[in-house]
């Protein structure tokens, strides 16, 4: 996903970053397409990879409220053992 | 702006981790979670029992805004080691959560600034999945009520 983060790749670029054989990273793309994380894109002959933006920011979404809950428990508690601190 | 704090979930794994860096010495972030007096306040819960210590336990009690109990969680200390780690199980009572085990690493940064890694892991994927929801179902229950209201409003 970092690779195609920043850029188009095609398959065979994307499998050279990787140690597993190329029809399991062809698989992966497989999936991750169908699951529309990643947008194909044809340019002549070849078919080049991308992250879909759109639907990756809603996974992210998804978890959000949750880092959100504790993220006020820290910044409370961080409040609190700092007016602790002072005190002493 | 990177954010303070970061929840990491692997998607079909049956843990998390939550991590986060403080602006407070270590033995202050570690006093935040081991008495009872300051856990009560940042995690805005009734203590009723909290013994900090190798097989001690601990139970909670958390009310809604209108004093009614909300939630009741327990759990085991299982390994306590002051101002660096504490390995504890914790259980919603009555919710089908399960037990989940959760691992506290307290890191000094500096002398003034302290790290914590929080670890959680699940009996399954489907468990942890569910807490994750939790607060993101909640928000939406949220809205809905408000948009029932303000729907009603126009009746």
């Amino acid at each position: 996903m970092l690779l195609v983060a920043s850029q188009a790749l095609t398959a065979g670029a994307i499998a050279a970053n990787f140690d597993t054989a190329r029809p399991t990273v062809s698989k992966h793309l497989q999936i991750l397409t169908e699951c529309e994380l990643l947008e194909q894109k044809q340019t002549g002959r070849e078919i080049y990879y991308q992250i879909n933006a759109k639907n990756m920011k809603q996974v992210a979404d998804f978890i959000e409220p949750f880092r959100q809950m504790w993220d006020d428990r820290f910044n409370k508690l961080e409040d609190i053992m700092k007016a602790h601190q002072s005190k002493k | 702006m990177e954010q303070k704090t970061k929840v990491s979930a692997e998607d079909g794994q049956h843990d998390l981790v939550i991590t986060r860096e403080f602006d407070l010495p270590v033995d202050l972030l570690f006093k935040a979670y081991t008495e009872a007096e300051f856990l009560e306040q940042w995690m805005g819960t009734k203590v009723l029992r909290l013994e900090s210590k190798k097989h001690g336990s601990y139970q909670f009690e958390t009310s809604d805004g209108k004093g009614n109990v909300a939630f009741k969680a327990s759990g085991v200390i299982h390994e306590f080691n002051p101002n660096q780690k504490i390995t504890k199980t914790f259980e919603m009572e009555g919710m089908p959560f399960g037990v989940q085990l959760e691992v506290y690493e307290f890191v000094q940064l500096t002398p003034d600034t302290s790290k914590l890694n929080m670890h959680v892991i699940y009996e399954s994927v489907a468990q942890r999945d569910q807490v994750l929801k939790l607060p993101f179902a909640q928000g939406i229950n949220m809205a809905h009520n408000r948009m029932q209201e303000i729907l009603n409003k126009l009746k």
